[in-house]
C-alpha cells in the first residue's frame, strides 16, 4: 500500500510552540493590568504604589513569554 | 492569501527579501581578531554609546544652572524619576540612598544600549548579546548577596529565604529547594533573559518589516506590489517607535526588580 501525502507542513512548528506559550502569559498580563486598573479606580490615592507592583508583576509574566521565544530560537 | 501567492509567483525568479537571522547577533570581529580583546560590531556600539553617555552627562553636569533649560530637566527629571519612582518607592528613602548611584548608573546605561537598536547607524542594540544584561544581572546579584550578609548576616538571610515565616515544617521540604534555586539562579537568570531576549525580539520584528519593505518598494520593481511595501513601512515605523518605547520599559523594569531584590536582603521592617 503506498502512503499518500495529502498535506505537508514545510517550516519550524516551534513557531507554533511560541503561539501556545503566548497564551498563558497574554490571559495573565489580562488579569493583572484589568486588576491594576480596578484597583486604581477604587483607591486613586495608591496609584502610584499599584504601578510599581504592576510592573513588578509584568515583569515576571513578561519572562515566561520570552522563555517561549528563547526556546523557539533555540529550536 | 490567494492574491499573496499570485504575487509570490510573479515574482518567482526573485530571490526573497534579506530577513534577518541570528547571525545578526554574532557579527564577525572586526579589530584586535584573534585576542580576547576582538571587537565586534557589538562592542564597538556598546564603547561609543558608553563614552557619548559620559560625555553627555558631564557636559550637562557641568554647564547646571539653577534655572534649567529645556534639556537640563529633562535630564533632572528622569534623574528623579530613577530615584523617587524607582528606589524610593521599592526600598523606601533610609535604605534606597545608598543604592541611588548603582540604580541610576543601570538605568541610564541600560537605557541607551537599548536605544541603539533604532538609532541609525548603529541599528542593533549594545544589550542584544547575552554577555551585556548578564553582566549587570551579575551586579545586581552580587548586590543583594552583599547587602543581605551586612545587614542581616549570611545563614540568616538564607534561613529567611529558605523557610519563610509560617510555612508549617514538611511543606519546607518542597518550599527551601525552590527558594534555593530561586535566589541563586532564577534571579539573576530571569533578569539576564527578559532584557535579551527583548532586545532580540525587537530588532528582528524591525530588521523583518524594513527587509520586506525594501524586498516589495525597490527590488521587486512592480508597481503591484509597492502598496504591500508601504504597508511594510508603515509598519516598520509604528515598531521602531514601540522598540523605543520597549528600551524605557526595559530599563524601568530591570532596575525596579533589582531594586525589589535588593530589599528583600534587608530583614522585615518591625
Amino acid at each position: 500500500m503506498d502512503i499518500v501525502t495529502l498535506a505537508e507542513v514545510s517550516g519550524n512548528i516551534s513557531v507554533l510552540g511560541y503561539g501556545l506559550a503566548a497564551l498563558g502569559p497574554g490571559i495573565g498580563m489580562g488579569i493583572l493590568v484589568g486588576k491594576a486598573l480596578e484597583s486604581t479606580a477604587r483607591q486613586p490615592e495608591v496609584s502610584g504604589r499599584l504601578q510599581t507592583m504592576m510592573f513588578i508583576g509584568l515583569g515576571m509574566i513578561e519572562l515566561l513569554g520570552l522563555l517561549g521565544f528563547v526556546a523557539f530560537m533555540l529550536a | 492569501m490567494s492574491g499573496f501567492q499570485g504575487a509570490g509567483m510573479l515574482l518567482a525568479a526573485k530571490a526573497g527579501p534579506d530577513l534577518p537571522a541570528m547571525k545578526d547577533f554574532l557579527p564577525p570581529q572586526i579589530l584586535f581578531q584573534g585576542t580576547p580583546f576582538a571587537i565586534n560590531r557589538i562592542i564597538l556600539i556598546r564603547i561609543v554609546a558608553t563614552i557619548v553617555l559620559l560625555v553627555v552627562m558631564s557636559v550637562t553636569a557641568s554647564r547646571a544652572k539653577l534655572i534649567p533649560g529645556r534639556w537640563q530637566s529633562a535630564v533632572e527629571w528622569l534623574l528623579d524619576f530613577v530615584r523617587t519612582n524607582v528606589v524610593y518607592q521599592v526600598m523606601g528613602e533610609e535604605r534606597g540612598k545608598r543604592f541611588v548611584p548603582m540604580m541610576t548608573t543601570l538605568f541610564f546605561t541600560i537605557f541607551i544600549f537599548n536605544l541603539c537598536s533604532v538609532i541609525p547607524g548603529a541599528n542593533m542594540a549594545a544589550t542584544a548579546s547575552i554577555t551585556m544584561p548578564l553582566v549587570f544581572a551579575l551586579w545586581i546579584f552580587a548586590q543583594y548577596w552583599v547587602a543581605a550578609c551586612r545587614e542581616q548576616g549570611f545563614f540568616k538571610y538564607l534561613r529567611s529565604e529558605l523557610a519563610p515565616a509560617g510555612v508549617p515544617p514538611l511543606l519546607l521540604i518542597l518550599i527551601a529547594p525552590i527558594q534555593l534555586i530561586e535566589v541563586l539562579l532564577i534571579r539573576p537568570f530571569s533578569l539576564t533573559v527578559r532584557l535579551f531576549a527583548n532586545m532580540v525580539a525587537g530588532h528582528l520584528l524591525v530588521a523583518t518589516c524594513l527587509a520586506f519593505t525594501q524586498y516589495y518598494l525597490v527590488d521587486a520593481q512592480n508597481a503591484l506590489l509597492a502598496g504591500a511595501g508601504v504597508l511594510w513601512f508603515v509598519g516598520g515605523m509604528v515598531f521602531t517607535l514601540f522598540e523605543m518605547f520597549v528600551a524605557a520599559l526595559q530599563a524601568y523594569i530591570f532596575t525596579i526588580l533589582g531594586s525589589v531584590y535588593i530589599s528583600q536582603s534587608y530583614p522585615e521592617l518591625g
